[in-house]
């Protein structure tokens, strides 16, 4: 099952390494994961989206916050959030078809970002089904190159997982 | 005024009253040993890097202090690294310092560049780069912080030549400032009411006693839970000395090589209670088979043990100590019942650990026990790893903490000889010996040399049994006797044990056994070898399989 990990981490480097090498080394499986600055400059948010059942989750976020690098993890899997990915994709898109891509687009509020000889490089953002979707629809232009970012999560409405909110791991009552 | 960043470091381990120093001077080094040159530091120079990280986690165990220890660059901090995964696996609180290239060189595979930090991120609690000397203060202070607290273990700091010359100002900070690093210290109150309840109800209890317990300071509050309740104490390799084993309670060590009686009271128990423990594969054997009837009160500083190995029914994280300490205030008598007691001293009595004594050739077992006789069981042993650990873990009666030290997560053989060397050093005044295999002794023997130099009395026990004796036990047991590369011939260590400036003993016959020990005794000015020429066919019994059950324990 997909757990979406939302992480606090120091801003030093070598923290990508520590977090990388700690699922590698225990053998985690890691979907995708998603890095970058804060809103304050010393932290960073890594958003890890990790496939294993809750037994091997319950140790993840555990060795997770070990780490003396990381500053808080939030499991928000089971909460209300927005996620986002980011797609570039690039097609054959000879003249005929290019009106066919860009209706295509046009229906999944995406856009065109580049235009080449033969080419189009679309971008578009949105959840893994809308991503999925857009992605399927272009296939069949014979899709060239693409290149995604991983999934960045925030919860909705007034909840915070920010490195003074509540909602720090879950101690001894966490089996 | 300003000092050099390697002024700056010998000045923080003044104010964090360092005490020792293991080391080995190299190029990328020079600026801090020139710093150590005018300084108060007691630096102990080792033969090998090795010996530097062990003997400072000797002088750890030892003392409940860190130790600390100095490489230079390269080849320098890799010879280290056998001695950080050491301390890592048993938690022990390490600061190693390497040299390291210039800033400017890094990434260049400059002179004895290693990437250090790389190599020992999976290896270390944490570990540091520094590369402006500004950050140097802070660092050591964050480093001693997290070595010593929490569930401690070694910490590397990293630190490049051109950082170690340059100057700054030296602001201690008071207070390391380390947002996510907050270690749990008290129980929830919950868990300790469920804790004290189940405790109160049970009928067949048990304490599984492990490293965590003597590194939390727990020896009196578990002798107080123990003695209340009637309840039986057995230990894991590293928690070896926590409940004194002359005690009508003590169980012994449990696990593969554990007394038949621990393993029994443990598979028959209604309520295990682990403190300090990881529930490591030397312990469970097999998982699914481990404690089957009981409820498991698992007590541990770090919530990542909790639930890694075993099921557990009642969690408490925090300091072992205070966690103890909390339990018992709420305890509303209960205990074992009389059934349970004299069922375990009917075990006692029908399994007890047994050798075929007496005749030739000298037993490996009645060297350790003859040990355990002359020093009263209040010596320091350091082990070495294989027959010579598990024996010397099976009969010889440690009755303190912080007085068996062995390589028990990673199973190091070569750790014993150093980690005496620190032992000695941090607790002068007593016996420390060394039991050791003629394999094990070899892969540090240059440190006899350290122990010359600085005259420390420790004693070296050989169990010569001419063989990898352990490879050789499990060749016969499960490779129908194909003994590969297990024979290893060695030196003469009387000549050997001389040529160093020790003073060198072979015993042949059980009669010389005590002699011998009685001669290394008197000997307070250097070290002592004794080589015990002991029975070659000789195996650690009793035995649980590797992925067995007790039902298919081996005996003789
Ligand atoms: C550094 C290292 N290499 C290899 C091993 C594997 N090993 C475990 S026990 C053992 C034999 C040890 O021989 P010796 O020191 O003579 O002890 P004995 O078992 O004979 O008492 C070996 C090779 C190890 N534990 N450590
Ligand atoms: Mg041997």
């Amino acid at each position: 099952m997909f757990r979406i990990l939302s992480v606090l981490v120091e801003n030093n480097p070598g923290v990508l390494t520590r977090v990388a090498s700690l699922f590698s080394r225990r053998g985690y499986n890691i979907d995708s994961l998603a890095v970058g600055r804060t809103e304050d400059p010393t932290i960073s948010r890594m958003t890890i989206v990790v496939e294993e059942d809750d037994s091997v989750i319950g140790q993840v976020t555990k060795q997770l916050h070990k780490l003396v690098d990381v500053i808080k993890v939030d499991d928000i899997t089971e909460r209300e959030y927005v996620d986002r990915e980011l797609i570039l994709i690039k097609t054959d898109a000879d003249a005929p078809e290019r009106s066919e891509i860009m209706q295509i687009v046009e229906i999944f509020r995406a856009r065109i970002v580049d235009i080449g000889q033969s080419t189009l490089t679309i971008e578009a953002t949105g959840d893994e089904g809308k991503i999925k979707a857009i992605t399927e629809a272009l296939r069949p232009f014979r899709i060239r190159e693409l290149v995604r970012t991983g999934k960045i999560a925030m919860l909705r409405g007034s909840s915070f997982t920010t490195a003074r909110s509540g909602g720090q791991i879950k101690k001894e009552t966490d089996r | 005024m300003k000092l050099k960043g390697a002024q700056i470091l010998t000045k923080c381990l003044e104010k964090e009253n360092v005490e020792a120093i293991f080391g080995y001077p190299g190029g990328a080094v020079l600026d801090i040993y020139d710093a150590l040159y005018e300084s108060q530091l007691n630096h102990y120079l080792v033969r090998h890097e090795q010996g530097a990280a062990h003997a400072a986690d000797g002088y750890a165990r030892a003392t409940g202090k860190p130790g600390v220890c100095i490489a230079t660059s390269g080849p320098g901090g890799t010879n280290l690294v056998t001695g950080l995964a050491s301390a890592y696996m048993d938690s022990v609180p390490l600061i190693a310092f390497t040299g390291q290239v210039a800033t400017t060189m890094l990434g260049r595979d400059s002179f004895q560049e290693a990437d250090i930090y790389g190599i020992t991120l999976p290896i270390t609690k944490h570990n540091f780069l520094v590369k402006d000397v500004r950050d140097m203060p802070r660092v050591i202070k964050e480093s001693f912080h997290l070595a010593t607290t929490g569930r401690p273990g070694p910490v590397l700091i990293d630190l490049p030549k051109d950082v170690c010359q340059k100057r700054a100002a030296l602001n201690y900070p008071e207070k390391p400032q380390l947002r996510g690093y907050r270690p749990v210290l008290d129980g929830h109150p919950l868990k300790i009411e469920e804790a004290a309840a189940a405790i109160t109800a049970a009928h067949r209890p048990v304490i599984c006693a492990g490293g965590g317990a003597i590194t939390s300071g727990s020896s009196a509050a578990l002798r107080q839970l123990a003695e209340l309740c009637s309840i039986p104490v057995t230990t894991t390799l590293m928690g070896k000395g926590v409940f004194p084993e002359n005690h009508p309670l003590s169980l012994g060590m449990l696990g593969m090589h554990g007394t038949r009686y621990a393993n029994y009271a443990v598979n028959e128990c209604d309520l295990l209670i682990a403190l300090g423990v990881r529930f490591s594969d030397r312990v469970t054997v097999r998982t699914d088979a481990f404690a089957p009837g009981a409820k498991i009160l698992h007590i541990d500083i770090d919530p990542a043990e909790i639930g890694k190995n075993v099921r557990v029914d009642i969690p408490i994280v925090g300091d072992v100590r205070r966690v103890l300490e909390q339990i018992y205030r709420q305890l509303e008598g209960g205990g074992a019942s009389e059934g349970w007691l004299s069922r375990i001293e009917e075990w006692k009595k029908e399994y007890p650990l047994k050798y075929n004594g007496g005749g030739d050739p000298i037993k490996p077992q009645y060297v350790i026990e003859e040990i355990g006789r002359i020093t009263g069981g209040n010596a320091v042993i350091t082990t070495e790893v294989g027959q010579n650990q598990m024996w010397a873990a099976q009969f010889y009666p440690a009755s303190r903490p912080r007085s068996f030290l062995t390589s028990g997560g990673l199973g190091t053989m070569g750790f014993g000889l150093p980690a005496a060397i620190g032992a000695q050093i941090g607790r002068p005044g007593e016996t420390v010996f060394n039991i050791a295999g003629d394999g094990s002794i070899q892969m540090n023997i240059q440190e006899l040399s350290t122990a010359v130099t600085y005259r420390l009395p420790l004693k070296v026990a050989v169990l010569n049994n001419g063989y990898l004796g352990m490879v050789r036990q499990w060749q016969d047991i499960f490779y129908d006797g194909r003994l590969a590369y297990s024979d290893i011939p060695g030196p003469d260590y009387v000549k050997l044990a001389e040529a160093y400036g020790a003073v060198g003993m072979q015993v042949r016959e059980p009669a010389g056994v005590r002699r011998a020990l009685e001669k290394a005794m008197q000997i307070n000015d250097r070290p002592v070898l004794i080589d015990f020429i002991v029975d070659r066919q000789e195996n650690v019994m009793p035995m649980i399989p590797p992925g067995g059950t007790i039902k298919k324990m081996l005996e003789e």
